[in-house]
């Protein structure tokens, strides 16, 4: 080294994000033991995509290929893009999500550490405005649906959409958690009679919950290992519990549980692993609080009166427009220019 | 017991101290030769007051303070002199500086030492003592340190004698404070009296246990009152002066205010260590303990005369081969030096011996993903990452918005990046490129009052002239009109008069002004010169009066 600091420390971004995956792990894990083993196709499928492309990109951008390769940013945005889809969506959908997550939104913006939009949360919102239907492919959970298909069927599915013989989609696919509510509550069901049907569990979905559950897990594991602060979880979720809350206390009838908006959707993924991405977040403690105040809020607002099945993505980035102005906004006060204590 | 403070960030690398902190402070073998910068302090270099050629003694000026900030130099050791001329020294440009060649006789001869009762002594007296043995803050600032010793009645309440050294691997102070405790003490007393202060509070990071224990032994079987040694936890850079302080009193120090503003000074333990030996035993500051440690066979501390080539040092301390350079300091704010022929200078702390193996070549750096790792070190509450930014779109003025100055230059921040971002070097870029700039702007500012005060002269001077003028002709005016009667129209007053005036008026300005000159540069004239200036004002004088009749005989 030619200048002081000579020592630094033993770490670096490529092992970070390949602890925030680690971190993915148990989630992943309890959607395969709910969800049957689709998802570890789509995860593979957009780990190459994203691979390939950000080569591509950077061999187009004059940059150098192996580093930031290697730097597992790409990776972490393909698995983060892969769990936010249905895992029965085609195999195309995969593609055409992460190679426009990593070239467009990534690469365009000037590549790592640039981007003003979390990557695998742009591949999403373009998937769901472009292609709604076959972004409703969600598996039913273990034990719900009439028929289930093998590891094999599920890989002849994504990849030629064929069924076995006599099985339709409907049964094998359903509406999610979040999206059954909305359209049970627009037939004017009760909230009672809504959370006893069998595709909810004890807080949320079935099987959906216990994933929420593996992502909070790794969530610990995130903030246990300082690789994220508190500040986003704990707003992120407590702006959800709060807004969620009051409008349940007022109409317990109509409005789920701060505990179901918890653990239904991307709550859970969003608050440990999406919102906290530092390269689209704000970087001062109490920029971050009010980035994921508002994330919170936004996202039970668009869950609940909104068009889309689930607010997270576009809450986040929503919120990252809002980001340089949180920034500039919440700098914190120097070493000898903070308020004398009395 | 006493409430620590905490500062915000710090970082914690591997200390490295074991290496070295385990030895007694050894004495060094006499180098073949001492090159001595003459300026090893903050403020005007020393001027050498010795020639080549000259035998000089072991603590003998060789070189006198100059100006008020200033400090002298000494010789080591006694010897010849050599050569006094450039030399490259210690510094991380690399550039050459004025220094005093001494080889040693061997004999390591003494000039006289004058022991000083400083409790009998003036203030100014004291500081005179301290200017002239060439005291400088040893922590690594290098600041004269008579110029610190100032206060005016009980405005300084607490000295902070700062023991703590964060940096990884450096081990003097901790050496130090082990086997030369009590006269540490000794010279924070002559601190504290100097500066009126009331309580000494000595800083001691909890890693040296041995020498929190020493320091406290000595307290107690020394008597001093109201003086107290703390033990701060360890975390880099809590031995920075305004870290310390913070620490110690709650006391944050903004940048550019002066921590006696605020009731506090703070000096290093070695500072406090020469003040003593200076005031007590008449010895100037001439040599230090200095760590050697890294690639070498037996790290350890030595006590090193000034002036003394690195090369000679570190082989003493057994260099191992597979050395790539070498650190002065220590590896968090450290420098490698130039070269390993340089001198050792009061501000060399530590010097490390490089190894791949012991300092491998960092990463190529990758972008910043805002991880703001860097925020969270910083023990300035900066935003490393805002100012990176800022700094490699060379949008100055926003760095400044985000107080580049407060930085301390640390490394906190590139220690911890995870991108192995060279942060520092980045606002040491922006510094360089502030100052640069406001160097220009005030030369420009400075040409362009010139001009203005040039225009505005030129102008004022037409006014005068023509106001002058017309005050003149008023005067003549009313001078015809009272000598002629009034019948007659005062305007068409006898212009030919009128000229004649104006052009006696000009003879007489020329006069005045030819007066008014004076010779320059005749302040500092020998005797002859003055006598010849004399005798050819004299010769002048002739030929005027000569001319001056030969002009106005024909008249007559």
């Amino acid at each position: 080294m030619l200048f002081a600091p000579f020592i630094s420390k033993p770490d670096n971004v490529s092992q970070i994000m390949l602890r925030v995956m680690l971190a993915l792990i148990p989630g992943i894990a309890l959607y395969v033991w709910y969800f049957g083993p689709a998802i570890l196709i789509s995860l593979t499928l957009a780990s190459v995509t994203a691979l390939a492309t950000e080569a591509a990109m950077l061999k187009l951008r004059d940059r150098p290929v192996a580093p930031f390769v290697k730097d597992n940013t790409a990776l972490l945005t393909a698995w983060l893009l892969a769990l936010s889809i249905p895992s029965l969506a085609p195999w195309w959908l995969v593609v055409v999500g992460t190679a426009f997550a990593i070239s467009v939104s990534k690469h365009l913006y000037g590549g790592l550490g640039n981007n003003p939009f979390n990557p695998a949360m742009i591949g999403y919102a373009v998937l769901i405005i472009s292609f709604p239907v076959q972004m409703t492919h969600w598996l039913t959970p273990h034990g719900l649906g009439q028929v289930e298909l093998t590891f094999l069927d599920q890989l002849n599915f994504i990849f030629s959409g064929a069924l076995p013989p006599g099985v339709t989609l409907d049964a094998i696919t359903m509406a999610t958690p979040l999206d059954t509510l909305k359209t049970q509550l627009h037939l004017d069901r009760p909230m009672q009679d809504i959370m006893g049907m069998p595709i909810y569990g004890r807080l949320a979905g079935q099987g959906s919950e216990m994933v929420a559950w593996g992502f909070m897990l790794g969530g610990a594991y995130l903030l246990a290992t300082r690789i994220i602060s508190w500040h986003i979880p704990v707003f992120y979720l407590g702006s959800i519990f709060a807004t969620a809350g009051i409008f349940h206390l007022i109409d317990p009838a109509h409005y789920a549980t701060p505990l179901f908006h918890w653990f239904s959707g991307a709550a859970m993924i969003g608050a440990f692993f999406i919102l906290t991405d530092p390269v689209t977040g704000p970087t001062t403690p109490r920029g971050k609080m009010i980035f994921a105040a508002g994330a919170g809020f936004l996202t039970y607002i668009i869950r609940v009166f909104g068009g889309f099945p689930d607010g997270m993505a576009f809450a986040t980035l929503l919120m990252n427009i809002c980001v340089p102005l949180i920034d500039a906004y919440t700098q914190p006060k120097v070493f000898g220019r903070k308020e004398k204590k009395a | 017991m006493r409430t620590l403070h905490r500062f915000h960030g710090g970082v914690h690398p591997p200390t490295n101290k074991t290496q070295s902190n385990g030895k007694a402070i050894a004495q060094v073998v006499l180098p073949s030769k001492l090159v001595v910068p003459l300026h090893q302090h903050v403020g005007n270099s020393a001027k050498p007051s010795v020639k080549v050629g000259d035998h000089v003694l072991k603590g003998q000026i060789i070189g006198a303070p100059e100006g008020r900030l200033s400090s002298a130099v000494h010789a080591p050791t006694s010897g010849t002199v050599a050569a006094i001329d450039m030399q490259v020294v210690a510094h991380p440009s690399g550039l050459s500086d004025l220094c005093i060649t001494i080889i040693p006789d061997g004999k390591d001869e003494w000039t006289e030492r004058k022991t000083h009762d400083w409790r009998e002594m003036q203030h100014a007296e004291l500081r005179h003592i301290l200017r002239e043995a060439g005291v400088v803050g040893l922590g690594g600032a290098v600041f004269p340190s008579d110029m610190k010793l100032y206060s005016h009645q009980h405005k300084i309440t607490t000295l902070v004698l700062n023991g703590a050294e964060c940096e990884p691997w450096i081990t003097c102070d901790d050496r130090l404070m082990r086997e030369r405790a009590a006269d540490i003490l000794q010279g924070a007393e002559i601190m504290r009296g100097l500066l009126y202060a009331d309580e000494v509070l000595i800083g001691i990071e909890d890693n040296k246990p041995e020498a929190i224990a020493a320091m406290r032994a000595a307290v107690a079987a020394g008597k001093h009152e109201r003086m107290e040694v703390i033990a701060v936890p360890t975390v880099y850079p809590g031995g920075g002066a305004k870290q310390l302080i913070r620490v110690l009193t709650g006391i944050e120090v903004p940048h550019g205010v002066r921590s006696t503003d605020m009731g506090v000074q703070c000096f290093n333990v070695g500072t406090a260590y020469g003040a003593w030996r200076a005031v007590a035993h008449g010895e100037p500051l001439l040599s230090r303990i200095v760590t050697v440690t890294g690639n070498v066979g037996e790290p350890q501390n030595f006590e090193v005369p000034f002036g003394m080539p690195v090369d000679e040092l570190v082989a003493q301390a057994g260099l191992q081969p597979g050395t790539t350079g070498h650190i002065m300091g220590g590896p968090m704010m450290g420098f490698r030096l130039p070269s390993a022929q340089v001198g050792v200078i009061k501000a060399t702390n530590c010097i490390i011996a490089m190894s791949d193996a012991l300092f491998p070549p960092a990463p190529p750096a990758l972008p910043c993903i805002r991880c703001t790792r860097c925020a969270e070190a910083c023990p300035a509450d900066l935003q490393p990452q805002e100012l990176y930014w800022f700094s490699k779109a060379k949008n100055f003025g926003k760095t400044q918005e985000y107080h580049l100055f407060d930085c301390i230059e640390c490394g906190a921040c590139s220690y911890v990046c995870p991108s192995h971002i060279p942060l520092v070097q980045y606002f040491l870029f922006s510094k360089s490129e502030i100052h640069a700039r406001e160097n220009e702007k005030q030369a420009a500012d400075r040409a362009r009052e010139r001009f203005e005060y040039r225009e505005y002269r030129i102008e004022r001077e037409k006014q005068e002239k023509a106001e002058r003028l017309a005050a003149k002709e008023r005067a003549v005016k009313e001078q015809t009109a009272k000598q002629i009667p009034p019948v007659e129209a005062p305007a068409q007053a006898n212009p030919e008069n009128t000229l004649q005036l104006k052009i006696q008026e000009a003879i007489d300005h020329a006069k005045e002004q030819a007066a008014a000159v004076k010779p320059k540069n005749v302040e500092n004239l020998t005797p002859e010169q003055q006598a010849e200036i004399a005798e050819i004002e004299a010769r002048r004088e002739r030929i005027r009066e000569l001319a001056q009749s030969h002009v106005e005989q024909p008249k007559e």
